[in-house]
């Protein structure tokens, strides 16, 4: 019914964000500012592992404009336990955050106090008066380090165990021509969002109301959560998300501020904020990734992969978060990634240690898995000597074998099955755009001092995480739309995306469009963004309410015009009859109420797939890096702004080259975290890898969503690690370096260098 | 991360500034650019009870050239250096050395007075300084003292500067004008501190003999330092392959950096190494066969 040649899904329409931050008009947490507010900062503890034997917090009070320092024994008896809200264990549970420590610190930055005061400097200055005598316990910085469990009622420090897997797996190693075992690891590190986290919470007692911004990601889900917690009802708060700097899977789970925060602001009756600055950040955010892997790959010897064997150990910190064991479980569950694998076991421990606790970040675990079975594959191809394309090739789940059925390696999950498309031909197309045949002459060559490498990366990435998502549209009086949605905007351009979907159906033009997200006044119930869902699940509720919201205005422009619907059409927001007589949005709403609410329900997740090559030269001499050229080719269905997912693309490369050679927290054997600064945790910045493309294909639709689009935000950062070091394996191959462990920092690779070098020298 | 309480004074002239630091003794501290100070503060590393801002004082901010040498006041910025288009010609291994230290907005605002009385071993003036010979005036209550960039710093982020003292201005010998020389450096990210670096110049006399060499490192120890062992490597050689690697071998057995979380000490002394070949090849204008 609309006009079909101005669409704008498909089209990489200008973001409306745009303006907004780039005039300096976005409206952040650390722009808010009410009446009367005051400011919190948290004592964290300097210690990883201890006995809290005494607080004194006298001093602190006594100081000027300090208006409480809050402790466990304010909270009560019971200190409330942050849920799991993904994959709810029972093995878990135990291992659980409490939102400040009581008895036992053990992690250096976990929450012992909150100061609020009348400033924030104030409340720093007070944090330093307040003391602690600890008794110190030994820190747990590695696996199998048992002798000190850090939960009493546990006998080691692992959380869960498990097996799975497909097939018949010894059978298949017992007959295979081929088999190397290597280990692998990735470090830990963290997605270090622009913003910080940040909080205001204002109580109002006469209504016994909570209302606290700064919320994102799963507002709806934390909104119960925090309920809960603090004996209110779930109406009696409002979590309101405003624009927010960056999320990339760790910011907006629920962390121990989200209660501290609120409980004080009702402890005060006074609005507090908390700004979480970027020195505690880095140790009280979720890190990521910290996981190694022992795999094996069994092949025939014309490089047909028989069977796969993995086993992930997963350093959790010291308490399991919200996230449960995502981390873990996807780096086994993508372990196969896409190829024929007919024979695959798994096995997860996730185990236990004094640092911070782990999350999400972008691409949870895909990144670990990929890096791991790349390299192998790599490492057999060359034992083999299969060109390593030729021998990814040869293994790549064909179209005619989808959709291929991936059941069982998560033994807590349903089935579930890899859907549409055609990973070979964006293999090949991988291979042309990096220019595979012409350059593999220079694999491993040294040129001016340089050796170059060329590596491939081929991955699947699933995204659209179910259950469910919600959106409410509603035509102003005006004649513009407002779009409420249950996702989450955390920078990445939903608010536009959205708009594109709902101008389309309705024929309003972008600029009379406004996309409200997140809070969870908009709508009674959303489900939030992580798992590349916002647009899938987002995006089709919002389809679904626009469709209804047209059939709406459709009814009433009929009544008005007095034409039956058959004779109607949308145009530029009015309604035409055949006959050329036209009534306006703006008149049709003022006539009443036009409204719609729309929902989108769906278990089946979609699977983006794609691969990443990286051409690069490395200094023998210093260990340098650089990466000369690097593409990404993905397939994501349906991309609703070319632009947005460009961009989405182009950033995860870059947080991923940072991955693969600058992000690392480094704990000491104490515990402490070495580099809590970004002096010392080192990122890329915007003119550290200039050279990076992505080309975004729409080949296969997805078939579970009315739009077809599949996650397209992480397919980016998936098979950095992959393609990264196999390239920079195959540049040092001559010199015997093997790659297997990340970051690869200059010192790092000049030390695998001199080994290779001595060993070489040894054995003549 | 906010800052410890402190009071904050912008005094107009030197003598004010220099009263002002003597009258808290050693809870003042002199703020330049701000740009290591500051963090300190954020960290709560530093915590004086006054700022006393020397950013209004005359006469600091210039840099001029004379026979005497090329003199900058100590409130030169990394930015003014770059702006300089004479030092290209006249102490091209300054203008070399300072292309690599930090990014925009601290080359901005950033000082070479503060770099100096900061001292961070990896930070390339204190480098120049110590490698050229520079002399630095501080004026305390007491007068003015001279001092060569060696004696100024004594060791990891220390000076004999005192509390009531002020780097008024550091000045660089002049260049001569057929002179060899050669700055690399290597830092994890362009603008950081370098995880080692090397200044390197040598005079070319009559029979093509190198003399008056000039080695200085960055980064391997607790301070900027100069190699004389490796300096008499080369003076009365003519620089050619052989020499300069031996000299790159005197070098590593030079020094003796520590391990820290960026690198391991083993790393850094071979960086230093392969710097300074790649640094005197450079200076001599010959390839070195490439050893990987
Ligand atoms: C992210 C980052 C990266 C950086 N990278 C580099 C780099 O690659 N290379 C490099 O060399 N530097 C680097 N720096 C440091 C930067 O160059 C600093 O600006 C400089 O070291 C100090 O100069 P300032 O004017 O900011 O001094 P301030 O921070 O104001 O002062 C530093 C110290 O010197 C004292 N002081 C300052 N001026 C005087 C004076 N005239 N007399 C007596 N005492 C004085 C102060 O009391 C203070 O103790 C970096 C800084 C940052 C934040």
């Amino acid at each position: 019914m609309s006009d079909a040649a101005k669409l704008l899904v498909g089209s990489a329409v200008e973001r409306m964000e745009d303006a907004r931050f780039l005039s300096g008009s976005g409206n952040f947490a650390d722009d808010l500012a009410v009446e009367g507010m005051l400011h919190a900062a948290i004592l964290r503890s300097p210690i990883a592992h201890a006995r809290i034997v005494a607080i004194d917090v006298s001093a602190a009070l006594a100081m000027p404009g300090i208006r409480s320092v809050i402790t466990a024994r304010d909270i009560g008896d019971a200190i409330p336990i942050i849920p799991l809200r993904l994959a709810p264990l029972p093995e878990f549970e135990p291992f659980c955050q409490p939102v400040i420590a009581s008895d036992k610190v053990r992690y250096v930055g976990e929450p012992i106090a909150v100061v609020v005061a009348e400033s924030r400097a104030l409340a720093e200055d007070a944090l330093e008066t307040i003391g602690i005598e600890f008794e110190s316990l030994s820190a747990v910085t590695e696996r199998g380090a048992s002798e000190t469990p850090l939960f009493d009622f546990a006998e080691d420090n692992v959380a869960l165990r498990y097996d799975a897997g497909f097939g018949d797996p010894d059978a298949a190693f017992a007959s295979a021509d081929y088999v190397r075992t290597e280990r692998f690891s990735v470090q830990r590190h963290t997605a270090l969002p622009m913003e910080t986290r940040g909080l205001l919470a204002e109580w109002n007692s006469l209504a016994g109301r909570l209302v606290v911004t700064g919320a994102t990601k799963v507002t709806f889900y934390n909104r119960r959560a925090l309920a809960r917690m603090l004996d209110l009802g779930q109406d009696d708060i409002d979590l309101i998300e405003i624009d927010v700097g960056g999320g990339f899977g760790v910011r907006g789970e629920f962390y121990p501020e989200d209660f501290l925060i609120p409980f004080a602001a009702r402890k005060l009756a006074r609005p507090v904020k908390w700004i979480e600055d970027r020195r505690e950040h880095l140790m009280a955010i979720n890190h990521s990734r910290d996981v190694a892997c022992e795999l094996s790959l069994a092949c025939r010897s014309d490089g047909m992969i028989l069977g796969l064997r993995g086993r992930v150990f997963a350093d959790m910190g010291a308490y399991i978060r919200t996230n449960g064991g995502v981390v873990p479980a996807k780096a086994a569950q993508f372990l196969p990634g896409p190829y024929r694998i007919p024979n695959v076991s798994v096995s997860v421990e996730a185990f236990m240690t004094s640092k911070t606790p782990v999350g999400t970040y972008r691409g949870p675990g895909r990144f670990e898995a990929n890096f791991f079975r790349e390299r192998l594959i790599d490492m057999a191809a060359m034992d083999l000597g299969i060109d390593v394309a030729e021998f990814r090739r040869k293994n790549l789940i064909t179209e005619q074998e989808l959709p291929y059925p991936i059941d069982g390696l998560v033994p807590y999950e349903g089935p579930t099955s890899y859907d549409t498309g055609d990973y070979v031909e964006v293999f090949e197309r991988a291979l042309k755009e990096i220019g595979w045949h012409e350059k593999r002459h220079l694999q491993g060559k040294l040129i001016d001092g340089l050796r170059h490498g060329i590596g491939l990366g081929c991955f699947v990435e699933s995204g659209g995480a179910g259950p469910k998502e919600n959106a409410a549209l509603t035509l102003e009086k005006d004649g513009s739309l407002t779009v409420a949605v249950g996702s989450s905007v955390l920078g990445q351009g939903l608010e536009t995306v959205l708009g594109q979907i709902a101008s389309d159906t309705l024929s309003i033009p972008l600029d009379r469009i406004r996309v409200l997200h997140g809070s969870t006044t908009l709508l009674d119930e959303g489900f939030g963004t992580y798992h590349s869902r916002a647009v899938v699940m987002g995006g089709s509720a919002v389809l679904d309410a626009a469709t209804r919201l047209r059939e709406r205005i459709s009814e009433q422009a009929s009544n008005h015009l007095g034409r039956p619907n058959s004779e109607l059409r949308i145009v530029n927001a009015s309604v035409v009859a055949d006959n050329g007589a036209s009534v306006s949005f703006a008149t049709l709403a003022a006539g009443g109420e036009l409204q719609a609410d729309g929902t989108f329900s769906n278990d089946v997740r979609t699977y983006s797939y794609g691969t990443h090559a990286a051409h690069v030269t490395v200094d023998p001499r210093t260990g340098a890096v650089k990466v000369l050229d690097y593409v990404a080719v993905e397939d994501v269905g349906r991309a609703i702004n070319p632009a947005i997912v460009h961009g989405q693309a182009i950033g995860a490369i870059v947080q991923g080259l940072g991955g693969v050679f600058l992000d690392h927290l480094i704990y000491d054997d104490q515990g402490q975290l070495l580099n809590a600064s970004l002096a010392d945790y080192l990122v890329p910045t915007a003119s550290d890898f200039p050279v990076l493309r992505a080309v975004t294909l729409e080949l296969r639709p997805s078939p579970s969503n009315p739009l077809g689009a599949k996650g397209a935000g992480e397919g980016g950062i998936v098979a950095v690690a992959a393609a990264t070091a196999n390239a920079v394996a195959a540049a040092l191959a001559p010199l015997n370096v093997e790659i297997r462990h990340l970051p690869l920092t200059p010192p790092r690779l000049w030390r695998l260098i001199k080994d290779a070098r001595e060993r070489a020298t040894n054995a003549a | 991360m906010k800052l410890p309480p402190l009071d904050y004074i912008c005094p107009a002239t030197l003598t004010e500034a220099i009263a002002a630091l003597a009258v808290h003794g050693g809870n003042a501290k002199v703020i330049a650019g701000g740009q290591s100070l500051v963090p300190m503060l954020a960290f709560r590393l530093a915590a004086p009870s006054v700022l006393v801002d020397i950013g209004q004082l005359p006469d600091l901010k210039s840099i001029s050239i004379s026979a005497e040498g090329i003199d900058f006041g100590a409130l030169v910025t990394w930015r003014d250096i770059e702006c300089d288009t004479r030092l290209a010609q006249v102490h091209p291994l300054l203008a070399a050395a300072i292309a690599h230290v930090a990014h925009y907005q601290i080359r901005n605002r950033g000082t070479v007075g503060g770099s100096m009385a900061h001292a961070d071993p990896a930070a390339e003036m204190p480098g120049i300084a110590v490698t050229c010979d520079a002399m630095l005036t501080i004026v305390g209550p007491n007068g003015t003292r001279i001092l060569r960039a060696d004696e100024f710093i004594t060791g990891g982020l220390s000076t004999v500067l005192e509390a009531d003292e002020i780097l008024t201005s550091i000045r660089l010998p002049l260049w001569k004008k057929a002179r060899r020389w050669a700055f690399e450096e290597f830092a994890p990210r362009h603008g950081d501190f370098a995880l080692a670096g090397v200044a390197a110049f040598y005079d070319i006399d009559a029979q093509g003999l190198a003399y008056n060499a000039h080695i200085g490192v960055i980064g391997v120890a607790d301070r900027p330092m100069r190699l004389p062992g490796v300096e008499a490597v080369l003076d009365g050689r003519r620089i050619d392959a052989d020499v300069i690697l031996q000299a790159a071998a005197a070098a590593r057995d030079a020094v003796d950096p520590a391990d820290d979380i960026h690198a391991e000490a083993a790393y850094r002394r071979d960086l230093l190494g392969v710097l300074l070949e790649r640094a005197l090849a450079r200076a001599a204008d010959i390839t070195l066969p490439e050893a990987a």
